[in-house]
């Protein structure tokens, strides 16, 4: 899980203040605008980041509306059609207890979908608001949560994760939507007070506080926005770290368990089935590695179009 | 120097107990919802009273304390911490065993896994970051920026299962049916899992699995850190000195481009161990990672929490001893 | 000392003692970048005598910085490329030697001072460890002696208590003592021709002052021949002998640092002289060059001044550029109008 961090450091270390494109001056609208227009611009031109954003649009279609996808039922199960190979009618085959697989893999996308979800939503709000007040503010009030944070940085996330998930037992979408989130939430606190801290003295802001601007217009009018862009990268590649940490756990033995439905549970399901039908194991490994890798790639061409420094 | 390393001593010491704590309210709070964590090893049977009460009080799970939602139970988490520094007391497993001891035999493997695992990435990542950085646009660079958005995009189990079956066994397999192969690399090196008549070789391919993880940024870092460093002035100035192309690239630009990079080594052998878990369970590894899984799929969570308490120590002295590393190397810190 | 020396001309075949110690022609030098082709540098010559002064005085951007770093031969390349040219060091020249040999002219014969100390110097190393690795690499000295030679220039540059500071890092001086530094590595090996990139730019003015004091005492006792870069009239005054005024990569005036001031003969020499604010026209507005100087991956055909000059006329937008006139025997001046220019007042 190292790479959460390190992705966070990154991109937090490129704050796009520098340009500071979002002034009440003006024009500065205008330069806003055209902020996010070149970066939508320059991102549909894009083939890699169309691809992965293609991909992710179909799992998340899959874990919203599984029945587009299939009309089996994964549950209709018959064990005298158990590890069949695949076949046009059924194109991935049947899994150990002879369940569809295809219909498994589907249904399977959605608590990994909604897990990463939530968290990240979790996270965006919480460590953004608790970023955004101690850049802000500083003082005492950024060195207790800074303080706070590093806490949390020192336990390594799979090991706290691991605690949390054993003692409380039940382990369900909602307890490990609630791991991820306790144990991720500062790194996006993190990036966000870097970003608030770097824009907090450019000048624009200074003379908006100098015409009298309150502490909330300051905040969300004039600093937030510019802390928007790399948020915005960090959540998209966190959404894959967390589609990738619920599979882990679920390996582990301490996330979803049977007879929940999860690309996860499919892989450490048939682990040991590899030699004769390697397919059992291929089909989900290559539906999680594909959603982490589109989010992660995502991430980058996000990172690359907005900021400007890279044009 | 003297004064940075008293004021990183200083910071040390919060750290430790918060971290301690945040270990400890989590799981309080995870007893406090969800029940006694002692009933989880009876599965469906309804447990003794009188068995399932002296478990408990053996375990200490009997505190009251720990009835009430939200309490933050300080009590026991003084206790823990008087066990833990005065007495190296860190729980007991069911059967009463020190978790200590469990931890003692399990150490040397994981240990081992490590040291592979980070020379593994040291040595390749750097090596790789280094041809990257010097030739930026190269066949090498275009590799490692591919190689690490792939592998920082493969799980870990992922990556670790496929190799096991693939590397282990198929490929394994057929050196097995080949004579002139030693004993050694084909059954002891390309092996599905841990071998206690191996305990190195066997080894190997689990470690590089566990490196490869942060191989892919410690490549990235070492290219972006060498990228950055080759066109600094005093690179320029080393140049305009009449030094010789090796020395302008091994004295001028390494020893600057690597202070990151051993930093981060130093942080992810933290990272590492948290990786340890997954690598042992796949490999079959008897270390510490596989005690934590195997005690987490049975619910033994006295052991869990032991366990995993003594690794967040270890990765905590690494963090310091990485710090205080960091300040022998560069000195712009030392000063401060 | 003077065995050094000896050692040094035997080691480069082809010297000749009598020749200048700098002398560069015709150099040309481009940048080759995704947004084309960048010519920094379109023909550059000039001499520099032993002992001798010559100040190249420009604009940011204007080739300069690309001049010194081709003659010192740490070019980035890519994108820098030198396209064409000679420069001659005591006749030899130096972009026909290979690299090895090259190297050996680098701090021996031609060393430089960059503009800003502290980032030009390595900050993970004593200063003493940058300076004895001179005399280890070039002269195979024993790491003590060399320690004892960084000491004694140390104390040449005048920094105080250099036994105590040889072993100190960079960050740790101020900015004069910094740039002393970067004097003392560059006349560690005694060197003929030394190339001072912006050395004062960085610098309080006070400390300016002393540090261009200090560089003019050793070049006077080392009878050393100095190229100083720089955009500031002022230090040109007081320490110039010489003038090369550079503008979009070339030369467009060259003279002796008294006829310039007198009477310039080029109109972006005499702009730079009138944007300079003066005591005695207090109350007169100042004036400034109008417009900026051209992108240099597209120099205006004929002179690259002409957009921005009051004398240009018709002659002046085609190509050729103009030649360098003869406007003394000791001056020349690319203007087809430096008659004008020169009598104008």
């Amino acid at each position: 899980m190292s790479d959460l961090t390190s992705a966070g450091a990154a991109v937090g270390g490129a704050p796009v203040a520098g340009d500071g494109p979002t002034t009440d001056a003006p024009g500065g609208k205008e330069r806003s605008a055209s902020l996010w227009a070149d970066a939508r611009r320059q991102l549909l031109r894009d083939p890699v980041f169309v691809i992965a954003l293609l991909y992710i649009l179909a799992v998340g279609s899959m874990a919203a509306f599984p029945k587009l996808w299939t009309s089996q039922d994964p549950r209709a199960c018959s064990t005298d059609r158990s590890r069949v190979s695949p076949s046009w009618e059924h194109p991935f085959g049947f899994d150990v207890l002879g369940c569809d697989y295809y219909a498994h893999a589907i249904y399977g996308a959605r608590p990994s979908m909604v897990i990463a979800v939530m968290a990240t939503s979790g996270i965006v709000l919480f460590g953004g608001v608790l970023g955004l007040l101690a850049g802000y503010y500083g003082g005492w009030v950024d060195a207790v949560i800074s303080r706070v944070m590093d806490i949390f940085f020192s336990l390594p996330f799979l090991l706290g994760a691991i605690v949390f998930l054993t003692v409380i037992k039940r382990q369900n979408i909602w307890t490990i939507t609630a791991v991820l989130f306790l144990l991720a939430w500062p790194t996006i606190a993190r990036i966000i007070r870097g970003s608030v801290i770097s824009s907090k003295d450019l000048d624009y802001v200074h003379a908006a506080k100098a015409v009298g601007a309150r502490n909330s217009r300051l905040m969300f009018r004039h600093i937030l926005p510019n802390a928007i862009a790399p948020m915005l990268v960090y959540a998209t590649i966190v959404l894959g770290s967390f589609v990738a940490a619920e599979a882990t756990l679920t390996f582990l033995g301490v996330g979803l368990q049977q007879p929940a439905q999860s690309w996860g549970i499919m892989i450490s399901t048939h682990q040991v089935y590899f030699l004769d039908d390697p397919w059992l194991l291929l089909f989900p490994c290559g539906l999680l590695v594909g959603t982490v890798l589109s989010f992660i790639l995502m991430g980058d061409a996000l990172r690359d179009a907005l900021d400007p420094k890279f044009r | 120097m003297g004064r940075y390393v008293i004021r990183r001593l200083l910071q040390f010491i919060p750290t430790v107990l918060g971290t301690m704590f945040l270990l400890h309210y989590m799981t309080s709070l995870a007893i406090q919802f969800s029940g006694n964590p002692v009933r989880a090893l009876f599965g469906d049977r309804t447990p003794d009273p009188a068995l399932l009460a002296a478990i408990t009080e053996r375990l200490g799970y009997a505190d009251p304390c720990l009835d009430q939602r939200g309490n933050p139970c300080f009590g026991l988490f003084l206790d823990r911490l008087q066990n833990i520094f005065f007495h190296f007391d860190f729980g007991i497993n069911l059967r009463q065993r020190e978790v200590t001891e469990l931890v003692a035999d399990a150490i040397p493997f994981t240990l081992k896994l490590l040291v592979i695992a980070i020379v593994f990435e040291a040595v390749v990542g750097i090596a790789a970051g280094v041809l990257a950085g010097l030739r930026g646009g190269s066949f090498t660079d275009y590799m490692v920026k591919i190689s690490t958005v792939f592998v920082i995009s493969v799980p870990i189990f992922v990556l670790g299962l496929v190799v096991r079956e693939f590397v282990g066994v198929k490929f394994g397999n057929v050196l097995r049916g080949q004579d002139w192969i030693p004993d050694l690399i084909s059954v002891g090196v390309f092996t599905p899992g841990f071998k206690p008549d191996y305990p190195f070789a066997s080894l190997i391919i689990p470690g590089m699995v566990l490196g490869a993880v942060s191989l892919a940024t410690t490549a990235r870092l070492t290219r972006t850190s060498i990228m950055e460093n080759i066109r600094a002035d005093y690179v320029r100035t080393a140049k305009a000195k009449g030094l010789t192309n090796k020395r302008v690239i091994g004295v001028h630009t390494l020893r600057n481009s690597l202070i990151p990079v051993i930093t981060f080594l130093g942080v992810d052998i933290g990272a590492a161990m948290a990786g340890a878990v997954v690598t042992e369970t796949i490999f079959n590894v008897p270390g510490i990672g596989r005690l934590v899984t195997m005690s987490a799929r049975t619910g033994e969570s006295s052991v869990v929490v032991g366990v995993v308490t003594m690794l967040v120590l270890v990765v905590l002295v690494a963090n310091l001893l990485v710090d205080l590393l960091y300040a022998v190397l560069d000195p712009r810190i030392r000063y401060e | 000392m003077s065995t050094d020396v000896n050692v040094k001309m035997e080691a480069l075949a082809g010297v000749d003692p009598d020749a200048l110690p700098l002398q560069v022609k015709d150099l040309h030098v481009e940048f080759r970048t995704r947004n084309g082709i960048a010519r920094a540098v379109n023909g550059v010559s000039f001499d520099l005598r032993a002992g001798e002064t010559r100040a190249i005085l420009g604009e940011s951007g204007c080739g300069k910085s690309v001049t010194a770093q081709a003659i010192m031969g740490i070019l980035d390349t890519p994108p820098g490329f030198i396209t064409g040219g000679e420069i001659l060091y005591r006749g030899v020249d130096l972009l026909k030697l290979p690299e090895s040999e090259r190297r050996k002219v680098r701090a021996n014969r031609i060393a430089m001072i960059f503009q800003d100390a502290l980032s030009a110097l390595n900050p993970v190393f004593t200063v003493g460890f940058q300076l004895a690795e001179l005399f280890r690499k070039h002269r195979g000295m024993s790491r003590q002696d060399a320690k004892a030679r960084a000491v004694e220039l140390l104390d040449l540059v005048k920094i105080p208590a250099a036994k105590q500071r040889v072993n100190d890092y960079p960050h740790q001086f101020s900015g004069g003592m910094r740039q002393r530094v970067m004097i003392a590595m560059a006349l560690a090996l005694d060197p003929e021709v030394l190339i001072a990139d912006e050395p004062t730019t960085a610098l309080d003015v006070t400390v300016q002052a002393q540090i261009m004091a200090l560089l003019a005492e050793l070049q006077r006792e080392r009878n050393m021949g100095l190229v100083l870069i720089t955009h500031d009239m002022g230090v040109v005054a007081d320490v110039a002998d010489q003038i090369s005024v550079m503008y979009a990569g070339r030369v467009i005036e060259e003279a002796g640092v008294n006829d310039i001031y007198a009477s310039p003969a080029h109109p972006y020499t005499k702009g730079l002289l009138e944007s300079i604010p003066r005591l005695d026209l207090k109350g007169h507005e100042l004036s400034a060059i109008k417009g900026l100087p051209p992108m240099l991956t597209n120099i205006p055909p004929g002179c690259a001044f002409n957009p921005r000059c009051r004398y240009a006329q018709e002659v002046c937008r085609q190509d050729p550029a103009p030649p360098l006139y003869q406007v003394s025997p000791s001056r020349t001046a690319a203007c087809h109008f430096w008659k004008e220019v020169k009598g104008d007042e």
